[in-house]
């Protein structure tokens, strides 16, 4: 806690949505640190609990849902309490968010300097011709040709790659502290993917803004981020180091994953895939939710795993870990 | 094109200088506006450009490409989809667009598509049962009294539990409506399946699975694949050969373990670079500049010539041929001649 680079704490975090059918725990006991310049990989698959984790941080949990425990320590403040007025002073000035879909954050009838000016003295008092000096300025670095032009261009005149650079741009704008891209390429080509990693690799060093990269793919996370969460069901199952989670995963679940990408599998052959399919959310089986799905779950796994770090720095709810490979 | 001519059957699907063209004709406004004096013009997009392929029964051939470059066009074209604008589509060795009405008809039931996403491709309204025996009914590929054990056969073959047949598609998972629409192609008795990014949809341990199923079919009823895909992991694992396609045209073709071992066309070559690897490895992204130009207007010569390292003044005036540079190996850059 006295760690002065500490950007973000989440502890026990869980946020639950109260739906007609039933509590669905969307985010389950979730919990990891980011410090200055660090970037975190979220990984999980659909319905894991990721995007809402992110949306937990931004405060934007909408009902039925709502965060029931834990805590969000930001640079000291404890955001799972905060008012939503105190709350506005923060999201989007101290912590952006960048989207998937890059026209969530993009108004089609607004040009994009007026959206980027508005959002600026949203948080600021500063006049416009200031204001349009920062905007070009962001756009220049996400490496957006002939910036000035561009101010004056609508979304859809932009493409793909181009409007979530300047999706990217916008969450820029005032140097946040924190930034949660939630699947930011995931909709891209993979040369535009490369731009896109490219320049958020460069504003992370050169900026020290802390990240948080949501993504179902761990092969993206693998080459960008310092540390790992793994989600399965709504919690977090595997955290620790990208080095440490990708050469020796603890978790069956994260080895599973890892083994069925088709590139560490030999060419041809079966992949070694994950048998059955993720629990519905509102019918998850007590104690662990992968134990269906798990070729190494025992009678201890109806009951639920705590978090533990059979490694340090590293991780893991499981009765079960793989610790005979991380060992060796 | 030579080294399939050289086998002995005729290649299972032949694409002798493909291409479609679509045209936005003028309307009726635009025509006035032309007559007072406006110059609008019809847009015209090549989307797939001259394309030659053989593709031989059992194989599994990997189409690579980015959004926009043409790769689901040449594969409806090769499902029936779409008819070519030019060029000759054989069918073991009989051109398409010349059979009879009956022929044609079996030659379009024996290649079928798969689709990206299940839940645009099944009608929502149909149950299970239909969605997957509406096709062997209507063609006469069973009797109405073994339709029912047709049926739950096709859903075992891929993987789905025949008691959820009187189902909804909206009552299954992604990965399961992704088998249903296989088990509906199948369900024709196919030879040649086109998938078009048929896994790009589903989350990384279903994808696995619909993968793995798509390899025992191939086993188990002899299937030929035109596998079409941005996701190069995936084309390398399933494909015995790789084409990859830039605005429309092919631009290198060459066996699975070739292409990645020696990438040679520039343009693959940065796409093998840019592929995200599960090494934890800080990887310092360097990227291919540019983007994919807009095919309305696509640049002259080479059409990768804007976004190449290596772009030479003839790359700007001359389109390179894809020709032979090794055995079995064609890519279309003029660097070649040089060496």
């Amino acid at each position: 806690m006295a760690n002065g680079n500490r950007i973000l704490e989440v502890e026990g975090l869980r946020t639950h949505f109260f739906t007609k059918a039933g509590v669905v725990k969307s985010v389950d006991d979730v919990s990891f640190t980011l410090d200055r310049g660090q970037v975190l990989g979220l990984v999980g698959e659909s319905g894991s609990g990721k995007s809402v984790t992110g949306f937990s941080i931004m405060g934007l949990v909408d009902p039925p849902g709502r965060v029931v425990a834990g805590r969000i320590v930001f640079r000291g403040t404890d955001l799972a309490h905060l008012d939503e007025e105190a709350m506005r002073a923060i999201r989007g000035r101290r912590i952006a968010m960048i989207f998937q879909d890059p026209m969530m954050t993009l108004n089609p009838v607004l040009r994009i300097d007026t959206q980027m000016i508005e959002a600026l003295q949203a948080h600021e008092q500063i006049s416009d011709d200031d204001a349009r000096a920062r905007a070009r300025d962001a756009l220049g670095q996400v490496g957006i040709p002939s910036p000035e032009q561009r101010l004056k261009a609508y979304p859809h005149q932009f493409s793909g790659g181009m409007r979530q650079r300047v999706a990217i741009a916008i969450a820029l704008l005032h140097h946040p502290d924190l930034i949660i891209a939630d699947e930011p390429t995931t909709a891209l080509d993979v040369t535009i993917q490369g731009q896109i990693l490219y320049e958020v690799q460069k504003l992370v060093r050169e900026q020290g803004t802390a990240l948080i990269w949501i993504t179902h793919d761990l092969s993206v996370v693998a080459g960008l981020a310092d540390e790992i969460c793994v989600m399965y069901a709504g919690r977090a199952v595997e955290t620790g180091h990208v080095a440490d989670v990708i050469e020796r995963p603890l978790h069956p679940y994260t080895r599973g994953l890892i083994n069925s990408v088709p590139s560490r599998n030999p060419r041809g052959q079966p992949l070694r895939q994950i048998q059955g399919v993720a629990p519905t959310p509102l019918k998850l089986p007590p104690g662990c939710a992968f134990q269906d799905r798990c070729p190494r779950a025992d009678a201890r796994c109806h009951s639920m795993p705590e978090l533990s770090q059979p490694v340090a720095g590293h991780s893991v709810r499981c009765f079960r870990p793989h610790l005979e490979e991380a060992a060796a | 094109m030579t080294s399939a001519a050289e086998t002995e059957a005729p290649p299972i699907v032949a694409l002798e200088g493909v291409g479609k063209r679509f045209v936005k004709r003028l309307d009726v406004a635009m025509k006035l506006a032309n007559m007072l004096g406006s110059d609008l013009r019809e847009e015209v997009v090549q989307a797939v450009d001259d394309v030659h392929m053989a593709v031989r029964e059992g194989e599994v051939v990997g189409l690579v490409g980015e959004s926009g470059c043409g790769k689901s066009t040449l594969g409806r074209v090769v499902a029936g989809v779409h008819r070519a604008t030019s060029g000759r589509m054989l069918y073991r060795g009989d051109d398409v667009s010349h059979l009879g009405d009956r022929a044609a008809r079996d030659v379009r039931l024996k290649i079928q598509m798969i689709f990206q996403d299940p839940m645009s491709s099944l009608n929502p309204r149909f149950r299970v049962a239909d969605i997957i025996g509406e096709a062997p009914k209507v063609h006469g590929i069973v009797g109405r009294g073994e339709l029912d054990g047709y049926v739950d056969e096709m859903m075992r073959h891929v993987g789905l539990d025949a008691s959820y047949k009187r189902r909804y598609p909206h009552q299954f998972s992604g990965g399961q409506r992704q088998r249903i629409g296989i088990a509906r192609a199948l369900a024709v008795k196919p030879e040649f399946l086109v998938c078009d990014e048929a896994v790009a949809a589903l989350d990384v341990s279903i994808q696995a699975q619909v993968l793995n199923l798509f390899m025992r079919l191939r086993e188990d009823f002899g299937l030929t694949y035109l596998f079409i895909s941005h996701d190069l992991g995936v084309v390398e694992h399933l494909s015995d050969r790789v084409m990859i396609m830039y605005l429309g045209r092919i631009v290198e073709e060459a066996p699975t373990e070739a292409l990645f071992a020696t990438p040679n066309h520039p343009y693959t070559q940065a796409l093998l670079a840019e592929v995200p690897r599960l090494e934890a490895k800080r990887r310092a992204y360097t990227p291919v500049k540019g983007e994919i130009p807009s095919p309305l207007n696509p640049p002259s010569g080479c059409h990768f010539h804007p976004r190449c390292p290596h772009a030479l003044q003839r790359c700007r005036d001359e389109a390179p041929v894809l020709r032979e540079i090794a055995p079995g190996r064609r890519s279309a850059c003029h660097l070649n001649d040089r060496a």
